[in-house]
């Protein structure tokens, strides 16, 4: 643990960013109850990660990447709970006519440029923009969030191979590492362990963190890059549903909608926490 | 056409700093001026289109003008859904250059053979795609591009494409160039059969036939005015292109023919839907799918009999 994770577990800061995080998760359930919508696991588990990017990390010249565009309405909800997205706006989500789908669209979002919702797209696109910041000396990181099933895609380790050959060392990748894909656990589906191995191979400084654990997580993305001239690798491991009790390491919310009796339970959960 | 490509854009991106020239692994010491006159602007990403497609967007994203460039299969195919998502979904100005449009890598085999890439670009929202049919016409198009700004995809033959054209050619996106006038039937064509069709035509003077020979180096937008023109003022329409019958330039002009309800008599040549078991150059392709000037001659005097 470094000097400034225990110094902010200290301040006061700190509950207010978890604060937030029970909020923007309150948000995201709610979402997808009146959304009718799935995903809410992946949204749930990569919260602490966004909390982390958009009040601590992130500067006017940084860049933003959801790679795993199902996980959007917790990036939906984190844009809204920092203004940059009218929280009005999170009413509409995946109502016809709304800006807001279920997977994020690349105009008419504020905060969003970026449209994902195939996998496997963002961290080449996340590259892109690294390599233009590296050609032009400008300043600014480009952070691209991706899922673990995400990196059965090839297209990421062909990413990661070039990132790191181009000594992109203002590009960040962090895995919401929650082991649990569509099908199955992400370790059964297919060999992706030891996924921080994987990434250190591929040539990027890789630094694994409990992905729920605030201070830890704030920590990472405020010390990257973790090595000069080259790409960093946040392994951050999470739990699916994180933040609700009967959604936590079940897969049956990668597809199921929160009923209206899941909602007040749920609401009732994070307002306790 | 590589070669007029390769110069016409070394040309532009000493103008333009926005250009970027990218390739995956392809172009062995072509690019070695563009590199030395456009120091880190020319990037060789490796064997991984799809990731160079996906860099390409990010690159535009923030204000970069890049070109990407593979043979076509690699460049259009095993990169689609990039191309879709990242470049033509986020508008992003980005430019595939694809090498080898149609049979130029014959003796290759059906992998590196380029024969449904206009229809699979042309399909794409936000997509121009343009298919110039001698070296003159590349180097237009490479500056229409370059002024262009927007998803755009440049089908190029090989290298040793015959010029058609007299001298330097202005392209602009969306209009076709009349080279021959006739009144029998006019020939419609893109990309590398150029040279081909106007062939064609003088085969098809010798049988008592004139031909009117209009290139299309733009096949979206399609030059519709040109469609119509010539199937009311001539009546008998035929595309020509090295790529498959089906959605291509063929596909396009029959869209039209159709929905206009225009009265013509209409033939696409193309290639056969189908892959090919038996190795051969250009040539050998061309006339097994009846794509050779004599073959393309006799059916289309046929046709307008």
């Amino acid at each position: 643990m470094s000097k400034m994770q225990v110094a902010l577990q200290e301040s006061p800061e700190l509950d207010e960013l978890l604060a937030r995080a029970r909020a923007v998760r309150a948000a995201t359930v709610r979402m997808a109850h009146t959304g009718k919508t799935p995903h809410v696991g992946s949204a749930l588990s990569q919260v602490d990660i966004l909390i982390a990017l958009y009040f601590r990390a992130l500067r006017p010249e940084d860049r933003f990447i959801l790679s795993k565009g199902h996980g959007c309405m917790s990036l939906y909800a984190t844009l809204a709970e920092r203004g940059i997205l009218p929280r009005a706006m999170l009413d509409t989500y995946a109502k016809d006519g709304s800006r807001l789908a279920e997977h994020p669209s690349p105009t008419g979002i504020p905060g969003i440029d970026v449209g994902t919702g195939s996998l496997g797209h963002g961290l080449s696109i996340g590259a892109g923009r690294a390599l233009a910041h590296q050609m032009d000396r400008k300043p600014g990181r480009t952070f691209v969030v991706l899922s673990d099933g995400e990196c059965n895609e090839g297209t990421i380790w062909e990413a990661a191979m070039f990132a790191a050959g181009r000594k992109l060392d203002n590009l960040v990748a962090i895995v919401d590492y929650n082991k649990l894909q569509a099908m199955g656990r992400s370790n059964e589906v297919t060999a992706l362990g030891p996924l921080a191995e994987k990434w250190r191979a591929f040539g990027w400084s890789t630094r694994e963190v409990d992905g729920h654990d605030m201070a830890a997580v704030v920590d990472a993305v405020e010390s990257v890059p973790f090595a000069p001239g080259r790409p960093s690798a946040i392994i951050a491991h999470t739990v699916k549903g994180k933040g609700v009790s009967f959604m936590e390491d079940d897969l049956e919310w990668h597809y199921r909608p929160p009923s209206a009796d899941d909602l007040v339970r749920a609401l009732a959960e994070l307002a306790d926490a | 056409m590589r070669n007029a490509f390769i110069r016409a854009l070394t040309e532009a991106a000493l103008q333009d700093k926005r250009i970027v020239f990218l390739t995956a692994d392809l172009g062995y010491k072509l690019f070695d001026d563009f590199a030395r006159k456009c120091p880190g602007r020319f990037f060789n990403v490796g064997v991984a289109e799809a990731n160079m497609t996906g860099v390409a967007a990010g690159l535009a994203l923030e204000g970069k003008k890049p070109f990407i460039y593979s043979i076509v299969p690699f460049a259009t195919l095993r990169n689609y859904e990039q191309i879709r998502n990242d470049v033509a979904y986020h508008l992003a100005d980005v430019t595939v250059v694809g090498v080898g449009g149609g049979y130029s890598y014959g003796h290759n085999g059906p992998t590196h053979h380029a024969l449904e890439d206009i229809a699979a670009l042309r399909l794409l929202p936000n997509m121009t795609v343009v298919c110039p049919g001698d070296p003159a016409e590349t180097e237009g198009a490479v500056r229409a591009l370059v002024r262009h700004r927007g998803p755009a995809y440049l089908r190029l033959g090989r290298a040793g494409e015959p010029a058609v054209h007299k001298g330097p050619v202005e392209i602009e996106l969306g209009r076709s160039l009349t080279l021959r006038e006739g009144k029998h039937i006019a020939l419609l064509t893109t990309g590398n059969m150029l040279a081909t069709t106007m062939q064609v035509a003088v085969l098809l003077e010798q049988r008592g036939l004139s031909a009117r020979v209009v290139s299309m180096p733009t096949v979206k937008p399609l030059d519709v005015t040109a469609v119509v023109d010539a199937a009311r003022s001539i009546g008998a329409l035929a595309t020509i292109e090295e790529h498959s019958k089906l959605g291509g330039l063929g596909g396009a002009v029959a869209e039209v023919v159709a929905e206009l309800g225009l009265a013509v008599r209409f033939k696409r040549f193309g290639a056969e839907d189908a892959f090919s078991h038996t190795c051969g150059d250009q040539a050998f392709h061309r006339r097994a799918n009846g794509l050779d000037a004599p073959a393309l001659a006799a059916a289309l005097a046929t046709l307008v009999a």
